[in-house]
């Protein structure tokens, strides 16, 4: 199997982009992408030039290093997959890829593919924790948690903080994920104390994070790999409305 | 060299509750004048630098990867393991304790387990209480599912991501620390060495991943809590990145490795496809509660799963275990699976590979309860390999997961260096030969949470804040700075014609060849040659692309390699001088007529601790005898 790969190369922070082009030949598509990525690297260096930077780590899906745009896609065509997840079998033979970072204004391009994603763990800084210290838990049972609540709370803490939904909305914006933590803590009791200030914070420093607003696109919601639903935002939403008009 | 551990006195059951009383403290006003290095942001590393800071300790947290909270016990699926007796099925601390022991075959510290049983009650409490979404009952109550080498259900989860949320926990505590100013985060920061003066621990030097820069940052005292070094086998379950970088540079500091040939071989992971495969990926032990490992009954089957009938099949951890069955642990499983692939009778293209077949639970509690328990194993199982495991069975075979060895620590988790503490999967102490499923999750929260911060106090409040800056001190940074700067300079400088990728495999086939499921002193030593042959052609021939004054993931993948080619003759050392099976180290020229492991206490009841001598110099082997006071030397048996 062979691929005709289109990469963004950019040697810097400042520096200006561009695309290259490079063969992939002698493919199995049974190979992961960031396999193929690695034979590239790989044939590069013999060639004695530089390797395509490429964040990755865990690969298998729950890091949330890995992030490549492939064909103008957030982790590539696969539903609920990281890009780490995407299998040479999902493309043809002689297919052309183009391979980019994420593109948002939050997220500065650092190396060729590579962006810097601190702005998420700055939300998190803010307030994205029950203020709680070691030593001071009460039993475990104690304090009894529905199975659904739970399973709920859940579906939104499984958040991997990849950045997918950021890249693929169109005003770079970050309400995927920060309405996913918000909405993780603000389900359980344990997160009830803080809950109007989390979220107030927590918006704070998403927007001075130069993270865009929501238009109810759901674009974000079609290429989680953890497949987080929009409606969470709609909740984050109305605590934050809640909450601030509590405060007035 | 003689290795003091530092066990306190009296019964078992008692030296915890009687050392934190003991325990020198430092007062609240005197706690924010000390500085705390924190490598690694690990469940370990994220625990304890949340913990330290919450004390009032001012602490400064490093992880080479973008942000903490993508540390490899994120990847951790099945669940944790803690005493709590919910179940009422009759657990206690002591049977957690003594499953442990016996589970790593009796190479462990009694008093170090017994500790982690005691404490493992406080981390369910501890992050419940930081809002981790554990799996529950109808009426709201904790749930609970059996891991390998329990007859309790005493396993915590989060479906099948339980390392993701305990993880997630741990940095949320972190992150309220560094939003509170009292943690100072430094991502994208790899420790290349440590510095000491007059044998303490004073510091580290880190390289900033994406400027190159070189620092020198001082403290009173160092963390490692770094995790394992598994990627010496190049396929392995690990994160890419995982590495043994900090650990050994400490090694080379004089800080001893305790047992590194204690590795852990997991047995349900996903085959190997092709040469070019990267990483092999876990299939949680939690699916072994209700999935069946079987072969065919005779070798050289070429029919499909569901064309061999109930009676062609052998069950081989029912039939040779039993009163465990399918959930025997994980040495125990893996080599019985090696061995039927052994006699031919494998599964899959490569014949290396059993099934764990589903078809009985799903009749027995429905596809939808199956899915509801393992839905997200059994889509990762579908994405790898294009196959449903809810219409055949998954072919699964042994796969490097962990390491049992590390660091030597003493029981307050400090190594043989003052001022140097080893914290989760990076110390030796708690699994011995063999660790338990659910309990690497287990001992890097107890370290962290509540371990250190109680030892710790001892180390500090015996040494004045901010250390002697004196100008012997300012040289030892310097000097390591220069030794860090001349390595990073000659890695470069080789431009050789082979990429790093190519040593790094070749020396994991030599370590899963001769020191993997199945050792002999022939292999081991054949081995120690090639693996010391490979490194010299590594330092003649590699080709590091790029420059040191920027982001370049060759380079970083240099250094972690050139250490690994150090370890791993290390490991083949310890496995040839360990002249015994335990656990995990099965030599074949010591077992039962059975095929099981054969320990010789008389010589090897003990805790190897190697000391580095030198570039290219052979190693000196030290030992810490293991003394059992509460439980009885026995062949493990699990039949």
């Amino acid at each position: 199997m062979k691929l005709h790969l289109r990469v963004w190369r950019q040697k810097g922070r400042e520096a200006e982009g561009q695309f290259e082009t490079y063969e992939a030949k002698g493919l199995n598509p049974n190979m992961s992408f960031l396999e193929m990525m690695d034979v590239v690297n790989d044939e590069l260096t013999k060639e004695g030039k530089e390797p395509v930077a490429f964040e990755h780590d865990c690969r298998e899906g729950i890091c949330g290093s890995c992030a490549m745009v492939i064909n103008g896609e957030p982790h590539g065509p696969n539903k609920a997959a990281t890009t780490c997840q995407v299998y040479l079998r999902s493309f043809q033979d002689g297919e052309t890829l183009t391979v980019e970072p994420w593109r948002a204004r939050a997220f500065p391009v650092l190396k060729d593919l590579v962006t810097d994603r601190s702005a998420f763990d700055k939300v998190i800084q803010a307030g994205g924790f029950v203020s709680v210290n070691t030593g001071q838990a009460p039993d475990a049972n104690a304090m009894p948690i529905g199975k659904e609540d739970a399973e709920k709370a859940f579906d939104a803490a499984h958040c991997i903080g990849c950045g997918a939904c950021v890249a693929a909305c169109r005003n770079g914006s970050a309400m995927l994920f920060v309405a996913a933590k918000v909405s993780h803590l603000g389900m359980l009791p344990q997160g009830q104390p803080e809950r109007g200030e989390r979220v107030r914070k927590m918006v704070a420093a998403m927007d001075a994070a130069g993270f865009g607003n929501c238009s109810n696109q759901y674009a974000c919601e079609a290429v989680c790999p953890k497949e987080i639903s929009a409606d969470w935002i709609g909740r984050m939403n109305r605590d934050y409305a809640v909450s601030a008009a509590k405060k007035l | 060299m003689k290795l003091d551990p530092r066990i306190p006195g009296g019964p078992l059951a008692d030296k915890w509750t009687k050392f934190k009383t003991n325990v020198p403290l430092v007062t609240p006003a005197n706690k924010r004048k000390y500085e705390v290095i924190v490598v690694g942001t690990g469940l370990a590393g994220a625990s304890a630098a949340a913990s330290l800071a919450e004390l009032g300790y001012r602490v400064k947290s490093f992880c080479f990867q973008d942000s903490p909270r993508r540390a490899h016990s994120i990847a951790a699926q099945g669940g944790i393991n803690a005493a709590k007796n919910y179940q009422n099925d009759g657990d206690s601390v002591k049977r957690l304790f003594h499953d442990t022991i016996k589970g790593g075959d009796f190479r462990s510290r009694e008093a170090n387990v017994y500790r982690l049983a005691e404490v493992s009650v406080n981390i369910i409490d501890q992050c419940v209480a930081q809002g981790v979404p554990f799996a529950r009952e109808y009426g709201g109550m904790l749930a609970n599912r059996s891991f390998g080498g329990a007859q309790v259900s005493r396993t915590f989860y989060a479906r099948g991501a339980t390392g993701q949320q305990l993880l997630l926990g741990a940095y949320q505590a972190l992150s309220r620390q560094i939003g509170l100013g009292r943690v100072r985060m430094f991502p994208r920061h790899e420790m290349l060495d440590l510095v000491l003066d007059e044998g303490r621990a004073q510091g580290i030097i880190t390289r900033n991943l994406v400027t190159g820069e070189l620092t020198a940052h001082e403290a009173d005292a160092v963390l490692l809590c770094t995790g394992g070094y598994g990627n010496a086998y190049y396929l392995s379950t690990y994160a890419r990145g995982s590495n043994v970088t900090a650990s050994w540079r400490a090694h080379r500091r004089g800080a001893l490795f305790s047992n590194p040939c204690f590795t852990q071989i997991h047995p349900t992971c996903i085959p190997v496809s092709g040469e070019y495969q990267s990483k092999l990926t876990l299939m949680s032990e939690s699916l072994r509660n209700d999935g069946r490992c079987w072969v065919p009954k005779s070798a050289g089957e070429k029919r499909s799963a569901a064309q061999i009938p109930e009676g062609e099949r052998d069950y081989f951890l029912e039939r040779l275990y039993p009163s465990y069955g399918n959930l025997a642990p994980r040495d125990i499983a893996s080599r019985a699976a090696k061995r039927v692939c052994d006699e031919g009778r494998g599964v899959g293209p490569s014949g290396l590979g059993v099934y764990l077949d589903f078809s009985e639970a799903i009749g027995r509690l429905g596809e939808s309860t199956v899915k509801e328990r393992y839905a997200n194993l059994f889509s990762m199982y579908h994405e790898i390999t294009g196959e449903s495991a809810y219409e055949s069975p998954m072919r699964i075979f042994p796969a490097v997961h962990y390491t049992m060895g590390g660091l030597w620590v003493d029981y307050h988790l400090m190594s043989n260096i003052p001022g140097l503490f080893v914290l989760g999967e990076a110390n030796f102490s708690d699994h011995g030969a063999n660790r338990l499923g659910a309990s690497a999750l287990m001992q890097g929260l107890a370290d962290g949470y509540f371990v250190l911060p109680y030892t710790i106090g001892d180390y500090l409040s015996k040494q004045k804040p901010g250390g002697k800056k004196t100008n012997r001190q300012a040289e030892a940074f310097w000097q390591a700075t220069e030794t860090v700067q001349a390595r990073t300079k000659k890695l470069l400088g080789i431009r050789g014609t082979k990429p790093v990728s190519d040593f790094h495999r070749r020396l994991g086939k030599i370590l899963w060849d001769q020191c993997g499921m199945s050792r002999t002193k022939k292999g081991l030593e054949q081995g120690v040659e090639e693996i010391r042959g490979l490194r010299q052609e590594f330092w003649e021939n590699v080709n590091v692309p790029g420059s040191g004054e920027d982001l370049n993931q060759s380079l970083e993948k240099a250094g972690r390699v050139s250490d690994f080619l150090e370890l791993g003759e290390l490991m083949c050392r310890d496995a040839l001088e360990r002249d015994e099976s335990c656990g995990c180290h099965f030599r074949e020229d010591h077992q039962t007529a059975e095929g099981e492991c054969e320990r010789r206490d008389e010589k090897f009841s003990h805790v190897s601790a190697w000391e580095f001598q030198g570039e290219g110099k052979a190693e000196v082997r030290h030992a810490e005898p293991l003394s059992f006071e509460e439980v009885q030397l026995a062949t493990r048996s699990y039949k």
